[in-house]
């Protein structure tokens, strides 16, 4: 499949600039984009207790001296404080999960949408997409970054798009065969559930159209990607992104498949030991900061994204600049990435919190037995809230089945059990029982 | 005239109604009759037992969730429509019935049956003015000795 694939670039220039010039441009950027930070309150004042002045940036170095911004600190901004335009000048709002069942939300000028296209672009090219291809997204179109992320991306190339969004595995199996698609957009763990349908219902890999595919919305392992491959009968490209930065097109794999380029024109990234916040060693992992250069309606200063992944500044054989990183391996925070939605054990909590008479004490319990994850709440019934009666109980349990939908948007599988029985935390609670990672083994 | 009756919380796992009654073998308590009701999640296991408040001790230092509630044992005749004229007799009277289950004894060739009532006292009022025999604890007791 690799032979198909030439080394292609949708901003050659852009793409490829010396370090040198890279660097220049990185801090003329960090200039502005710190000085329409500062028309910001929120920017105004964190500048101000730290003491920083977006007028005395003399290196890059600059940067260190700059607050970090938290998903809480955005959270604290509700819903659209931290614009830096007037309302009048977006475009477009997406949002993100977060751990009091409010989406942060994000904002694009039209000129922001013209740069995200071209930053989605950049990695689709770079992973082969061509005009001619035929492109199924199967990521949720809404408030998810991820589907029009994607959808204006592959118009930017020229390629066309079956907007499949998510779900219905028989009949994205159907559109693919039938429409002949070229390259499959969506979670890695969706794939795998296509796979398998496409296992169950006797289709062979090479009946299946698909050259290609570009996965992101959720970490995932280089065995996935070899079982996706062979079972796909694909190449499978990773790429990265979160909403507080732009969405997808922060970092994307090209044909090399070995780190994402982070798009370092747009971006500057750091690599921070999580407690001191200081750099790691070159290649060691630790915790991405992200600092935006050209965004108009959402400019964001060393944002934490609470993922753990490394940096290689190795050069890529492919020619592009931008320093590449690794998969996310990790997380510094509990905040869970379930079928592509960010879940947060606190967010259960909460739900358990609108039931009467039930105590929190719970463990969440997620597992990837087969392509997607599964979720069990396990939720300890107290003698004030057991009944004799059957009804009684169901409906407890159904309330939060219910309750915890509603908060997390997403589906877990309720297990009342007896009290005491759940662990009892010293300190801070450990509230997740992970199964995946032991499935993962040692590949990062 | 009522009973108390245990009810004991079961998760929906193998060897979970094990736990209760391996307690109760242990402190040496019968159990009179009992009655399981269960769905895909969980179940509730219902205990009729003469030293109730014991075993309620037990089953809870065996750390099982228990409640007791009151139940009311009705003997219903031993005849086609038999209990058919017991159930026109609460309907008609307006209780609401939760739920039964019936109880037969070794010796005795009739059957008992115990209702969870909404409201007992109401229920116990209503089925003996209409004539039914209701059987109260010692009364229990003395036929499961027989």
């Amino acid at each position: 499949m690799k032979s198909e694939i030439e080394n292609r670039f949708w901003d050659h220039a852009s793409e490829t600039m010396s370090a040198g010039l890279l660097r220049a441009l990185q801090l003329e950027r960090l200039r502005s984009q710190t000085q329409l930070a500062a028309t910001v309150p929120y920017y105004k004042d964190a500048f101000a207790k730290a003491g920083f002045s977006p007028d005395n940036i003399k290196t890059l170095d600059d940067l260190r001296r700059m607050p970090i911004t938290t998903k809480a600190d955005l959270r604290e901004q509700y819903p659209l404080k931290m614009l830096a335009v007037s309302r009048d000048k977006i475009q477009r709002i997406h949002g993100s999960s977060g751990t009091t069942g409010k989406p942060t939300f994000v904002a694009y000028t039209p000129d922001d949408m013209e740069i995200w296209s071209d930053l989605v672009a950049r990695f689709l090219v770079a992973g082969g997409l061509r005009p001619e291809h035929l492109v199924q997204v199967a990521f949720g179109y809404g408030l998810f970054t991820g589907g029009f992320g994607l959808h204006y991306g592959i118009e930017k190339v020229g390629a066309s798009i079956v907007p499949a969004a998510a779900g219905n595995t028989p009949r994205q199996l159907m559109l693919m065969k039938d429409l002949e698609t070229d390259v499959l957009i969506c979670t890695p763990s969706y794939a795998l559930n296509i796979a398998e349908s496409a296992k169950a219902a006797g289709i062979k890999p090479d009946e299946l159209p698909l050259k290609f595919a570009h996965f992101g919305g959720e970490p995932w392992t280089e065995d996935m990607r070899l079982q996706i491959d062979a079972e796909l009968g694909i190449m499978a490209f990773n790429n990265y992104g979160l909403s507080e930065v732009i969405g997808p097109g922060v970092s994307g794999e090209c044909l090399y498949r070995d780190g994402m380029h982070v798009q370092e024109d747009h971006f500057i990234v750091e690599c921070l030991a999580p407690d001191t916040l200081e750099p790691v060693a070159p290649g060691e992992s630790g915790e991405l900061v992200f600092t935006s250069l050209t965004k108009q309606a959402m400019p964001i200063i060393r944002y934490r994204t609470r993922d753990i992944a490394r940096l290689y500044p190795e050069p890529c054989p492919c020619g592009r600049v931008g320093v590449r990183m690794s998969r996310v391996i990790g997380r510094t925070d509990d905040m869970l990435i379930l079928r592509g939605v960010n879940v947060f054990p606190s967010q259960v909590e909460e739900a358990l919190l609108r039931v009467e008479g039930i105590a929190p004490h719970y463990m969440i319990e997620v597992d990837r037995p087969k392509q997607l994850d599964e979720v069990t709440v396990k939720v300890e019934v107290s003698p004030d809230s057991f009944s004799d009666k059957l009804s009684v109980m169901q409906e407890m349990h159904d309330r939060i089945d219910r309750e915890i939908q509603t908060v997390t948007g997403i589906r877990m599988k309720v297990e009342l059990v007896k009290p005491q029985t759940l662990e009892r935390f010293i300190g801070k609670a450990t509230r997740v029982i992970d199964h995946r990672l032991e499935r993962r083994g040692k590949t990062e | 005239m009522k009973l108390k009756q245990l009810s004991v919380f079961l998760e929906n796992k193998p060897g979970q109604l094990t736990i209760p009654c391996k307690a109760l073998a242990d402190a040496d308590i019968n159990i009179t009759t009992l009655s399981l009701a269960d769905t895909h999640q969980f179940g509730i296991l219902r205990l009729l037992i003469r030293e109730h408040e014991r075993a309620k001790k037990v089953l809870e230092e065996a750390g099982c969730v228990v409640n007791i509630t009151e139940v009311v044992a009705i003997d219903v005749p031993d005849r086609p429509g038999g209990l058919a004229e017991v159930l026109e007799v609460i309907e008609a009277g307006g209780i609401n019935l939760e739920y039964m289950y019936a109880f037969t004894y070794r010796k005795r060739n009739e059957a008992l049956m115990i209702f969870r009532f909404e409201n007992p006292d109401a229920a116990v009022e209503l089925l003996q003015n209409k004539g039914f025999k209701v059987v109260g604890g010692e009364e229990l007791s003395r036929r499961v000795d027989e």
